[in-house]
């Protein structure tokens, strides 16, 4: 696995998509800082990016990918090597490649700007953290959209519906129930409706470590008072990588029982 | 009787001078006559002056019950080790200068005071430091008093056991300019005072507000600053209260606001900036009130109106980077919100008149809902809700459609600041 891993990466690292997307991030970061010295409105709107762009380019990335390298894919399968490695190995190439760009994008404008010593630290820690947890998370759930199906235009169009579904629609209808039951104490089932949406996580996450969370009222003390705790940050992770581990955990098992 | 008459009134400046002379300074200081202020204080007669060395004296219950002219040098030190009320003013035209007081105890009993006055007129507290008292100056059913330049820091922890740094109950004509006030519960309290002005003043880091008003009438406070207080300013219950040129500025917090209007009728709120404040001014139950030529910046709301407001006007009022500009549950009566800038204003200006063509509907969709279901907050920056303002701004369903401003300032209206 290590070595399909390997290949998957250099392979990955050295593609011109990789450079776009590094690039991308590198100058926005640097072009927020730039226009403005407000750290809490550069953090809001990398929080915008994060959790639109993030998941919606991992989508499509690991998508793109396993089909692209669907011939490769199945030279690989007629060697001696177990199943489940070959597509954890590429999963984790795309996964750790696009992380890495990611990382280095955003990282090197906040050590550039001497953030790493500042205050804001745990701010950026969060921001960085959530979004190499949301590409993990997007570019699992493609791999297996992908494995499942192998018509690219039914695969695209199920990878897009689900982005859609957990960036846009899931809060719609949580702002539907909440409207509906308004007449009952809402705090609890709010906090449990975000914890299931790894983008509304990410989100609540990053905005606690803001002062505008002080505009959430009752509501956010309820969060911060859970989400602040040690017992609130260990739920938070340990929901953030269940939705790493499910996807990975589809692959494994839709790979040993694909019929290639 | 005429040559008497002149006669007298030729004596009159005489006797004047005459009194003036007999008027005595008295000093005090450890190895003077009178080493203690409380005992220069019962030997002196009307008129007097006290001057007190540098040095410190620990002495309670000094009461002043004669009209003297007491003067520090050097801000000598008078510290009650936490035991009671300091100095106690029962007659008028006491004039109290340059002290440093300190130390008084908290009671649950009575409201024990660094400097009271009680019942008294034409009284001066003017740039004494008053630190770690419980209450600091307490002034009870008085009139025309000065209290000025002073400097009050307090180590309020929690509300339940802190007192207020000026404390009025009951008084009138109080002039309130120039203090530097924090670390109490409320900066600068006000019960039952009519016809006073307060300006000039500092008010930070106060646990509860900076300045508190209740059933008080006719007032005025301006060039004032509130910052970091747990609320900028309260008003409640009280009528034709003038607010101008004051500073609200970062009253962030949880349940915190700039301004609070409860119950108030016929103010007049303008020339203020509203700077990063969680509420800009919150307005319950407040009639006939008009809003003019403020500035609201960087708020979490600029504005929160509740239920039982009539005749609220906001003209040339310049809202701009608030989270919400605002949010009301309906128009209300006869309130107008016409003419100001607002910067999330998208129109257009065809005549070139200044004014926006389209009309502008400050309550945003989810502010309306936010509203309606406080814990919808949980969507804050959601990418849902921007979609959701998107299409409620091009038509408008769920929020008032009453509540607009018709005609909308393109560029912001610049108004001369007297404050910075």
């Amino acid at each position: 696995m290590n070595k399909i891993l390997k290949y998957s990466l250099y392979d990955l690292v050295r593609s011109r998509w990789m450079f776009f997307y590094f690039g991308f991030f590198l100058l926005f970061t640097l072009g927020l800082f730039w226009l403005s010295p407000d750290i809490s409105k550069v953090a809001i709107s990398m929080m915008n990016i994060i959790l639109i762009l993030v998941p919606l380019i991992a989508t499509m990335f690991g998508l793109m990918y396993f089909y692209n390298s669907r011939e490769f894919t199945e030279l690989l399968l007629a060697q001696p090597i177990p199943r489940q490695h070959i597509f954890l190995g590429q999963y984790l190439g795309v996964a750790g490649s696009l992380s890495l760009s990611f990382l280095l994008g955003m990282g090197i404008p906040f050590l550039f700007y001497g953030l790493a010593t500042s205050s804001d630290v745990g701010l950026f820690l969060t921001l960085l953290v959530s979004g190499v947890l949301l590409s993990f998370i997007f570019s699992g759930i493609s791999f297996y959209i992908a494995l499942k199906n192998d018509n690219r235009i039914r695969g695209f169009g199920l990878a897009i519906l689900v982005w859609l579904l957990l960036a846009v629609a899931y809060d719609g209808f949580l702002l539907l129930g909440l409207a509906h039951f308004s007449d009952y104490p809402l705090e609890k089932y709010a906090l449990g409706a975000s914890l299931f949406n790894p983008i509304d996580l990410s989100r609540i996450l990053i905005l606690l470590k803001l002062d505008i969370a002080a505009l959430m009222g009752f509501t956010g003390a309820v969060f911060k008072k859970f989400l602040g705790s040690n017992l609130g940050m260990i739920v938070s992770l340990i929901v953030l990588l269940f939705w790493v581990l499910l996807p990975l955990w589809s692959i494994r098992r839709a790979s040993l029982r694909k019929d290639f | 009787m005429k040559p008497l008459h002149i006669a007298l009134s030729a004596l009159l400046p005489l006797f004047a001078l005459f009194a003036k002379a007999n008027a005595k300074t008295i000093v005090v200081c450890a190895d003077c006559n009178y080493c203690m202020p409380g005992d220069a204080v019962a030997v002196a007669e009307a008129g007097d002056t006290i001057l007190i060395k540098p040095g410190t004296y620990y002495e309670t219950n000094i009461e002043v019950d004669k009209a003297l002219t007491i003067i520090g040098e050097n801000f000598p030190v008078i510290d009650g080790q936490m035991l009671d009320h300091i100095i106690t003013v029962t007659a008028d035209s006491v004039s109290i200068q340059g002290l440093q007081v300190q130390n008084v105890g908290l009671s649950f009993i009575e409201d024990r005071a660094a400097i009271r006055l009680s019942k008294v007129s034409h009284f001066e507290i003017v740039n004494n430091k008053i630190f770690n008292a419980f209450f600091a100056i307490y002034a009870a059913n008085s009139s025309y008093g000065i209290i000025k330049g002073n400097e009050v820091h307090g180590q309020a922890v929690e509300e339940m056991t802190s007192g207020n740094a000026i404390h009025a109950w009951y008084c009138t004509h109080l002039d309130i300019e120039g203090n530097e006030v924090y670390g109490h519960r409320d900066g600068i309290y006000l019960e039952f005072v009519h016809k006073s002005r307060i300006f000039g003043n500092k008010s930070h880091n106060n646990l509860r507000y900076g300045l508190h008003f209740m059933f008080s009438n006719d007032d005025q406070y301006y060039g004032n600053t509130f910052r970091n207080n747990g609320a900028g300013v309260a008003v409640m219950f009280s009528k034709r209260i003038l607010m101008h040129d004051n500073l609200f500025i970062n009253n962030w917090g949880r349940s915190s606001y700039g301004l609070l209007l409860k119950e108030i009728n016929d103010a007049e709120i303008f020339h203020n900036i509203f700077d990063t404040n969680t509420l800009g001014i919150f307005i319950e139950g407040s009639n006939r009130i008009t809003y003019r030529e403020n500035d609201f910046l960087r708020n979490g709301w600029a504005i929160k109106m509740h239920g039982g407001c009539t005749d609220n006007h906001f003209s040339q009022n310049n809202f701009l980077q608030n989270t919400f500009d605002m949010a009301a549950e309906a128009q209300g009566v006869d309130n107008s919100y016409d003419e100001n800038h607002w910067s999330e204003y998208t129109g257009y200006d065809l005549d070139k008149d200044g004014l926006g063509d389209v009309p502008f509907r400050p309550v945003k969709l989810f502010s309306y809902l936010v509203n309606q279901t406080p814990e919808s907050i949980v969507l804050l920056r959601s990418p849902f809700v921007g979609l959701l303002n998107f299409s409620e701004k091009a038509s408008p369903i769920f929020t008032p459609t009453n509540l607009m401003d018709h005609t909308p300032l393109m560029k912001p209206f610049s108004w001369d600041k007297k404050i910075q």
